[in-house]
């Protein structure tokens, strides 16, 4: 995966699963759903954000419930990348799983909201463009990579059971 | 040098089919069980596996449990349970437990989990399973549908953090005021994906019930799985369910004396008090007598953590023959149908009801915020749930506390957070008199 360039969101610590899905909004589609992230701690962030930004956030991102539509929120609403100084289990796996680019950056300090930030993830660094200084994060291994490149779990699974002749029954 | 392997180990190795594994390696587990509830099960999978053009590798591996929008409260939840309903049929599905209860406290009742099982979970709270010393891990429906499709998944090896419980608690010192106290003491989410495993002596003082609420909330650490070593307590449960233990596998399912540990924490339960935890992170816990008394609008007793037979049982030591505060609503929602069943033969509901409780359906109900019970802007609730994240109980205003079933009741009698130890050492009557005046 090439490096990638974006705006900078910037979160704090623990943003949890009910913050990013609200369970008020999980009967609804996920469109109607993203239109909510957030919205407890920032009510204007659907508004502000863009597609290809970049969330930047402190330590344990994602805990909470095993939802997989907090990422799905986050990538319909054009997120490239999350990175963050850790995430929570579960949704690192579901974040990877749905093609949401998740990388562990341990301090990224002095980045704010609205700077320009460059991503390599396969080679584990985070460039601050203004300031030109570099951060280090935690490589992600190819095959994870190719995963998340071909949209996530679902459609690299779909690739590999064509490969074997299974496949949708038309 | 050989060196000794943890519980969670020994279960992995034997679901890779290997003879042992190392902490860190990526290995791949055939799943022994699968449990799937309404919200993230089939409306979520079905359309990934139609797309992958495959079905469930193992109906016989599934238990089906209708719990989040049951009972229906709208169209949309009724529509929900009606395509799991037929989802479950149409893939021979036989274990579906449609409304009857939480999954966690279902698969428990019913004798679905037995040590050394590896389990996968379409749910965060899947490490409840791990009461029974069973690997039981939660994830994404994307996940869940590779699960369903292939019957595996990939993990890493993960590291174990053991909690040691010395000493005996005191008076309504529960399960989950240990949890409460943890969670602030390793931050919420503080276990970093380990194992948390569960041991010492003061495991003793819980049983079955406690120890689900014990491996539960290893969730809200942030544990891949809450892990108890099976014993005669567990033997004994599952024995009443019609599932003899042999003894050759209670020997088999413990964590070796030497096994590596990624830490090592001990927390003396004589020293532990009735936990609060104030909105909005179980993580902001602290001794009941440090929470500020605020004023409650709404006390619930409810979810996989807080509604079990111990748990409604807790909570009418605390309200036999005393009247919830007047401003103040009790709503009661027990964990599953035998709970509710149980909990009326012994007269436990009754002297809820009495008390001025109010009944609600079993099932998720207002813990996930999509079902009965739910909180308006700016008011105050206490549970004795899992979780009291922002706007998960309905307003987004709403401020949430979390508290042991001890609490909840003594909190509701009262009309704002109330310590619940007095109330059980004195005779009946005037306490609550004086609690409810002052
Ligand atoms: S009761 Fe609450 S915590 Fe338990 S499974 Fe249901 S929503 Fe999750």
């Amino acid at each position: 995966m090439a490096e990638i360039e974006g705006t900078a969101h910037v979160l704090g610590d623990a943003v949890d699963t009910d913050l990013l899905a609200p369970g008020a909004h999980m009967k609804g589609s996920i469109e109607e759903l993203a239109r909510h992230c957030l919205e407890a701690i920032d009510p204007d962030f659907v508004q502000r954000v863009r597609p290809g930004d970049l969330l930047v956030a402190g330590s344990r991102f994602g805990i909470g419930s095993s939802r997989e539509q907090a990422a799905q929120a986050l990538r319909l609403l054009g997120i490239q990348a999350v990175v963050a100084r850790s995430f929570a289990g579960i949704f690192y796996r579901n974040a990877l799983n749905n093609g949401l680019l998740a990388v562990v950056c341990p301090d990224h300090e002095g980045i704010e909201a609205g700077d320009r930030l460059r991503l390599d993830p396969m080679a584990g660094r985070l460039l601050h463009l203004p300031s030109g200084r570099s951060f280090a994060c935690r490589p992600l291994p190819g095959h994870l990579l190719a995963m998340v490149e071909a949209g996530g779990l679902v459609p690299w699974l779909e690739r590999r059971f064509r490969a074997a002749g299974r496949g949708p029954r038309t | 040098m050989s060196m000794g392997r943890t519980l969670a180990g020994k279960i992995l190795a034997r679901a890779a089919g290997r003879t042992a594994v190392e902490e860190g390696e990526l290995v791949t587990c055939r799943v022994d069980l699968v449990m799937l509830h309404d919200s993230g099960g089939p409306r979520r999978v079905a359309p990934i596996l139609e797309r992958l053009g495959v079905r469930p590798w193992d109906p016989s591996r599934i238990v089906l449990v209708s719990d989040h929008y049951a009972p229906a409260v709208d169209a949309e939840s009724a529509r929900i349970l009606d395509l799991t309903r037929r989802w479950g049929r149409e893939h021979g599905v036989a274990r579906h437990y449609d409304m009857v209860g939480i999954c966690h406290i279902v698969l428990a009742e019913h004798g679905h989990v037995r040590p050394g099982m590896f389990v996968v979970g379409g749910d965060s709270h899947t490490p409840t399973a791990g009461a029974f010393g069973a690997f039981a891990m939660g994830v994404g429906a994307s996940e869940m549908a590779a699960v369903l499709a292939t019957g595996e998944i990939w993990l890493e090896v993960p590291q174990t953090l053991r909690i040691v419980l010395d000493g005996v608690p005191g008076r309504a010192v529960v399960a989950k005021d240990v949890m409460l106290a943890l969670c602030r003491r390793l931050g919420l989410g503080g276990a970093d994906y380990r194992v948390v495993e569960y041991a010492g002596p003061g495991l003793a003082a819980f049983d079955l019930d406690e120890r689900l609420t014990l491996a539960n909330m290893a969730a809200e650490l942030g544990g891949i799985t809450g892990l108890i070593e099976p014993d005669a307590r567990t033997a004994a449960f599952l024995g009443a369910l019609g599932m003899e233990l042999a003894p050759e596998e209670l020997a088999r399912w413990r964590s070796d004396p030497d096994a590596p540990l990624a830490s090592e924490l001990r927390l003396d339960l004589a020293e532990l008090a009735p936990q609060v935890a104030a909105p909005h992170s179980p993580a902001e816990a602290a001794p009941v007598e440090e929470v500020e008394p605020a004023p409650i609008d709404q006390a619930y007793l409810g979810a996989c953590t807080g509604a079990k037979l111990a748990d409604l049982r807790m909570a009418a030591r605390v309200l036999r023959g005393r009247r919830v505060a007047e401003r103040t609503r009790l709503l009661v929602a027990p964990a599953s149908a035998r709970v509710w069943r149980e909990a009326t033969v012994d007269g436990t509901l009754a002297t809820l009801v009495e008390a001025g409780a109010i009944l609600l359906p079993s099932g998720c109900g207002a813990c996930a915020g999509y079902g009965a019970g739910l909180l308006a802007e700016g008011e105050t609730c206490i549970a004795s749930t899992a979780r009291n994240f922002k706007g998960r109980m309905g307003a987004a205003s709403a401020r949430v506390y979390l508290a042991s079933p001890y609490t909840v009741a003594a909190s509701a009698i009262a009309g704002r957070i109330c310590d619940p130890r007095p109330l059980l050492a004195e005779p009946v009557g005037s306490v609550a008199e004086e609690v409810r005046g002052g």
